[in-house]
C-alpha cells in the first residue's frame, strides 16, 4: 500500500497523473492482497522454507530464540500451515548468510512479524506442493488430501513433498492469496507443545552458545573501564604478557584485553590488568539520586507527540497533579554476555553471538574492523535471558576485535559478572509528570502527560560507535546522536498516551539526548514507567472522586478489550467482594502494550507492614489478550515472567552510581526477587482465534508496577510514586 | 595432579589445585550443566553436588574436592533414563532461557535426597539462594513438587 500511495504522488508531481491511476490499478491486480509480517520485505518462499532431502523441513527465520519458546511457536505455525508433523521440522534462525534479516528480536515483534510471516509463506508452500501434487497425479487439486507432507487421491494415487519439489519450485514470491485453515483443522496452534529447546536444558546437552567447543579455541577476557568515559592511560603489556598461558595481550587506546589458552589463565591476567591499568576519570558529577533533576535541566528535544485540546474545559474546573520517578534498572541476566569470534582464512570475522540483532550488529562490528560487512558474518546461538538490549552486541565486538589478533583461533570472550552489571546499558531514568483537571464528579475533562527520559534505543543499529569498544580505540568511533522512535511504537513515550477517553489529552516527550548513565532498551522501554504513572495517578483520580478505581477506569475506557481484560482481571481476584482490612490492600492496573499490541491488566493482593516498612505480595491475577494464542502455556509463561520482572523492579531495584562508577557491581550491591518473595500468580488468557497476533512478551511489565502501587495505596492511604519500593522507603512514607 | 570422580567417572585433570572447579569441568571435562553466572557464589548457575551437597563450583577450588564423588546435571541422568527433576523440569516447562536450570535442579535434587517429601515452603526456601531472572519460579517450584510426587 505504501508503495502505491508514494508512486502516486511522485507521478501527481510529474503531472502524469491519468497515467498513475492505471499503474495502481495494475500494481494492485498483480500484487494481491497484502502480504502479512516481514513478508512484505522478504516475499520469496525459498528465503523462509524449504524442502530438504530425506523427509526434513527447514524454516529459516531472522528472529531468534531468547528463552521466549520463539521457535516452538512458529514451528506450530508453520506445521499446521504445511501440514507436516512438527518433528520433521529444522530451523536456522539469526545466521546473517542464510536467513531474512527481520530486524531485532524485540518488542513483541516476533508473533506479529515472523509467525505471521511463516505462517503465511507455509500456507502458501502447501498450495504450490498441492498444485505440482495435481499435475503429476493428473488429480484435481480438490479431491487430494495432505497428511504429513504425503499427498493423496482418494484412489491410492500419491507423492511426497520430496519427491515434488527437485529443483526450484519454491523459489517464487508468496501472493498473499493461499487460504489459511481454519482453527478446527490446526493440530498444533493453540495448544501446548513442549518447547523444544527444554530437552536439552535439563540434560546438560549443548545448546547455549557458552557450550560450543570449536576445535583450537582460546579463552579472552576484556578490561573495561571503571567509569564510563575514562581513559587508559598506562598498561603495562609485558608484564602481562608473561603470566602463564597468555598467548597475546591487545591494547588500541582505551580497548584493552587478553587472550589465554585457559579461561582461568585468561582470568588471572585479567584481574592483573585491572590492577596494574592506570585512568584518567572524567568528571562526571550526577548520580542516582541527582539523576532526576539532572533530567529535568537538560537540554532536551520536545516532541510534542499527543495535542487534544477540549475546548469547553470550564476555567474553575479543579487541577490535580502527581509526579513519578523510575530509576535506571539492569536487564540483569543470570549469565554475562558471552561471543566467539574467528577470522577465517578468507578474511572473514564469523562471531557466535546472543545478540538480538544479529544483522545490524554484524554491520556495526564491520565498520568496527574497517570491513566490508560482507566480511562480518553473524550466527545466533541460544544464550541467557537478556530482556533487551544488554552486553550481547558489545561482547560480540569484543570477540570480533580480539580475534583478529589470532587469526584462525576460535576466540570466546565472556565478561566477568562485575563487567555486565557495570556496562550492560541499562533502563532509564525517568520522570514522569501528569495533571488533570476533573469535573464535579471527579471524572477526568483534561489530562496532560510530560515525561523526561534520555534514550531506550542506543541499539548497534550498525554503527561501530553505539558498541563499547568502538569508542574505546585510540580512534574511537563517535557515539551516534541519541533517538527516540515516532509512532505508533514509540520508545521513550512508549504508552505515554493513556488508552483512556479523556476530552482533552495533551502528552510531550522532554527528550534528554545526553546521558548521566548507559541506557537502551530494556523490556517494554517507556512503557514501564508510564503506565506506572498514567495507572496510578487514574487511582489517584478515582480516590478524590470516591469512586471505586474499577468503575473509574470504566467510566473512561470505551474500547472494549481494554474493558473485557480490565474486568476479567477484578473478576479473578474477587474485587467487588474484597474486604477492607487495615495493613492489607487490592490494586489493579491495565494497558494495551505500545497502544498496539496486548491488552493486559493485573490485580494484586498485598499487606504492608508498618513497623518494617515490609511489602509482602499475597497473589498476582492477571488477564491478557494478546488475540490469537498459538502457545497457550508459552504467552502465560512470558506474561508470568515479566510480572515476575516487574515485582523485582519495582521492590527492589535501583542502578546506584557517582563520578566514579557504577556501585551496583553484583547481586549484594544490586538484589532482585527471589524464590521466596515471588507471590502465587494465575494468568488468564482471552484467546481471539482468526484475529491478528499480537505479541505478549513486554505487556505485563507496566500494570504489575502500577497494580503494586495502587494496592500499597490500598493498604495504607499511602501514595509511593518513586519506584523501588524498598522497605526503608515505604516506612519513610508511612511516618 | 588432581584426580577429580565426576558423574562415576574418576578422570584426571592437568590444572593447579587451586582452579576453581567450575572451569575444569566445563573446559577439562567438557561439561555443560554448570554454568558461570557470578563467581562469587551468588546467583547459584555454577552448582554441583560434591557427596550429594549442592556446592557452588565458582568458589569451591578442584584441591578441595578431590576423591570426593562430584555430579553434575550431565551425571543426573542414569542409563539412559532421566532423574525426576530432569522429567518435571520438562512436564512443567519450568523454564524461559533455562540459564539457570543447572543450579536450580542440582540444587533441588540435594533437598529431595534428605527430605523426599517437601513442603512449598520448604522447596522455596531450599532455592532462595538460587536467581531466576526469567521469573519462572513459581513453574520451578512446582516441578520440584511433581518430583516428590513422581520421584
Amino acid at each position: 500500500m505504501t508503495i502505491e500511495t508514494s508512486r502516486r504522488h511522485f507521478l501527481a508531481g510529474t503531472g502524469a497523473l491519468a497515467l498513475g491511476f492505471t499503474l495502481d490499478v495494475d500494481a494492485s491486480a498483480q500484487q494481491g492482497p497484502a502480504l502479512p509480517g516481514d513478508l512484505r520485505q522478504h516475499p520469496k518462499i525459498s528465503s523462509w522454507l524449504r524442502i530438504e532431502a530425506n523427509g526434513r523441513v527447514r524454516l529459516l527465520i531472522g528472529k531468534v530464540e531468547l528463552g521466549q519458546g520463539i521457535l516452538t511457536a512458529v514451528a506450530q505455525v508453520c506445521a499446521d500451515e504445511l501440514d507436516i508433523d512438527i518433528k520433521r521440522l529444522d530451523i536456522t534462525s539469526g545466521d546473517t548468510q542464510l536467513v531474512p534479516d527481520e530486524g531485532a528480536t524485540a518488542g513483541s515483534f516476533s508473533m506479529p512479524n515472523c509467525a505471521s510471516a511463516v505462517r503465511q509463506v507455509s500456507a502458501e508452500a502447501r498450495q504450490i506442493l498441492l498444485g505440482l501434487a495435481a499435475a503429476k497425479l493428473n488429480v484435481d487439486t480438490a479431491k487430494l488430501v495432505i497428511q504429513d507432507g504425503t499427498i493423496s487421491s482418494a484412489d491410492g494415487k500419491r507423492a511426497t513433498y520430496w519427491e515434488l519439489v527437485s529443483g526450484r519450485e519454491l523459489e517464487v514470491e508468496a501472493t498473499g492469496k493461499a487460504p489459511l485453515k481454519p482453527r478446527e483443522s490446526r493440530r498444533y496452534s493453540g495448544k501446548d507443545v513442549p518447547r523444544l529447546d527444554i530437552p536439552a536444558k535439563v540434560t546438560g546437552e549443548r545448546i547455549f552458545l557458552h557450550d560450543l567447543r570449536p576445535q583450537g579455541m582460546v579463552h579472552a577476557r576484556v578490561l573495561r573501564q571503571p567509569a564510563y568515559d575514562a581513559k587508559l592511560t598506562e598498561l603495562n603489556l609485558s608484564e602481562i604478557e608473561k603470566l602463564p598461558g597468555v598467548l597475546k595481550v591487545v591494547r588500541n587506546g582505551s580497548f584493552a584485553g587478553v587472550i589465554a589458552e585457559r579461561e582461568d589463565d585468561a582470568i588471572h591476567a585479567h584481574a592483573r590488568m585491572q590492577q596494574i591499568a592506570k585512568w584518567d576519570l572524567p568528571a562526571k558529577s550526577e548520580t542516582q539520586d541527582t539523576v532526576y533533576d539532572w533530567l529535568q535541566s537538560q537540554p532536551e528535544r520536545l516532541l510534542k507527540i499527543k495535542e487534544q485540546t477540549n475546548s469547553a474545559l470550564p476555567a474553575e474546573a479543579l487541577s490535580v497533579e502527581a509526579t513519578y520517578r523510575r530509576p535506571y534498572q539492569m536487564h540483569g541476566s543470570i549469565g554475562p554476555s558471552i561471543a566467539i569470534g574467528l577470522l577465517d582464512a578468507q578474511g572473514i570475522t564469523h562471531v557466535d553471538t546472543h545478540s538480538q540483532s544479529v544483522f545490524e550488529t554484524g554491520q556495526a562490528i564491520a565498520e568496527l574492523l574497517g570491513a566490508d560487512k560482507s566480511k562480518v558474518h553473524m550466527r545466533h546461538e541460544q544464550g541467557s535471558g537478556c530482556y533487551g538490549h544488554n552486553g550481547a552486541d558489545d561482547v560480540a565486538a569484543d570477540a570480533a576485535l580480539l580475534a583478529q589478533a589470532l587469526p584462525g583461533r576460535p576466540v570466546r570472550v565472556q565478561w566477568m559478572r562485575q563487567d555486565e552489571h557495570k556496562w550492560e546499558p541499562y533502563g532509564a531514568a525517568m520522570v514522569v509528570k501528569t495533571k488533570a483537571r476533573v469535573d464535579n464528579n471527579g471524572d477526568i475533562l483534561d489530562w496532560r502527560l510530560d515525561l523526561w527520559s534520555t534514550s531506550h534505543l542506543a541499539r548497534p543499529s550498525g554503527k561501530a560507535g553505539n558498541l563499547l569498544a568502538g569508542r574505546a580505540l585510540e580512534k574511537p568511533f563517535d557515539m551516534p546522536p541519541a533517538v527516540n522512535n515516532g509512532p505508533p511504537n514509540y520508545a521513550a513515550d512508549r504508552n505515554a498516551i493513556a488508552g483512556y477517553d479523556f476530552a482533552g489529552h495533551t502528552v510531550h516527550t522532554h527528550f534528554i539526548p545526553t546521558y548521566a548513565a548507559r541506557s537502551s532498551s530494556t523490556r517494554a522501554l517507556g512503557a514501564y514507567a508510564n503506565i506506572f504513572s498514567i495507572e496510578s495517578f487514574m487511582d489517584e483520580l478515582a480516590h478524590r472522586a470516591k469512586v471505586d478505581p474499577l468503575d473509574y477506569r470504566l467510566r473512561h475506557l470505551k474500547d472494549e478489550r481494554a474493558r473485557a481484560v480490565l474486568q476479567k482481571a477484578a473478576d479473578m481476584i474477587g474485587w467487588k467482594s474484597r474486604q477492607k482490612r487495615p495493613g492489607h490492600g487490592f490494586g489493579l492496573a491495565m494497558a494495551r502494550y505500545k497502544g498496539t499490541a496486548s491488552w493486559n491488566a493485573v490485580a494484586m493482593e498485598v499487606t504492608v507492614d508498618r513497623n518494617s516498612g515490609n511489602i509482602r505480595i499475597l497473589r498476582v491475577l492477571c488477564a491478557n489478550d494478546c488475540g490469537e494464542v498459538v502457545a497457550p502455556d508459552g504467552v502465560k509463561n512470558q506474561i508470568e515472567g515479566g510480572i515476575v520482572q516487574s515485582l523485582s523492579w519495582t521492590l527492589k531495584e535501583a542502578v546506584r552510581f557517582d563520578a566514579s562508577g557504577v556501585k551496583s557491581v553484583d547481586w549484594i550491591s544490586y538484589p532482585i526477587l527471589t524464590f521466596s518473595e515471588v507471590p502465587p500468580i494465575t494468568v488468564e488468557l482471552i484467546d481471539r482465534p482468526g484475529t491478528p497476533f499480537l505479541g505478549a512478551g513486554e505487556a505485563s511489565q507496566g500494570p504489575t508496577g502500577a497494580a503494586l502501587a495502587n494496592a500499597v495505596f490500598d493498604a495504607t492511604g499511602v501514595r509511593i510514586r518513586d519506584i523501588p519500593f524498598t522497605p526503608a522507603r515505604v516506612k519513610a512514607a508511612l511516618g | 595432579m588432581p584426580m577429580l570422580k565426576v558423574n562415576g567417572r574418576t578422570q584426571d585433570v592437568r590444572v593447579p589445585d587451586d582452579t576453581p572447579l567450575l572451569y575444569a569441568l566445563r573446559n577439562d571435562l567438557k561439561l555443560n550443566g554448570p554454568k558461570y553466572g557470578c563467581g562469587a557464589a551468588q546467583c547459584g548457575a555454577c552448582t554441583v553436588l560434591v557427596d550429594g551437597q549442592a556446592v557452588r563450583s565458582c568458589v569451591t577450588t578442584v584441591g578441595t574436592v578431590t576423591g570426593q564423588s562430584i555430579t553434575t546435571l550431565e551425571g543426573l541422568s542414569t542409563g539412559g533414563k532421566m532423574d525426576a527433576l530432569q522429567r518435571a523440569f520438562m512436564e512443567e516447562q519450568a523454564m524461559q532461557c533455562g540459564y539457570c536450570v543447572n543450579g536450580i535442579i542440582m540444587r533441588a535434587r540435594q533437598l529431595l535426597d534428605q527430605t523426599p517429601k517437601p513442603t512449598e515452603g520448604e522447596v522455596r526456601l531450599a532455592l532462595d539462594g538460587h536467581l531466576c531472572r526469567c521469573g519462572a519460579q513459581n513453574r520451578m517450584v512446582r516441578a520440584v513438587l511433581r518430583a516428590a510426587q513422581e520421584g
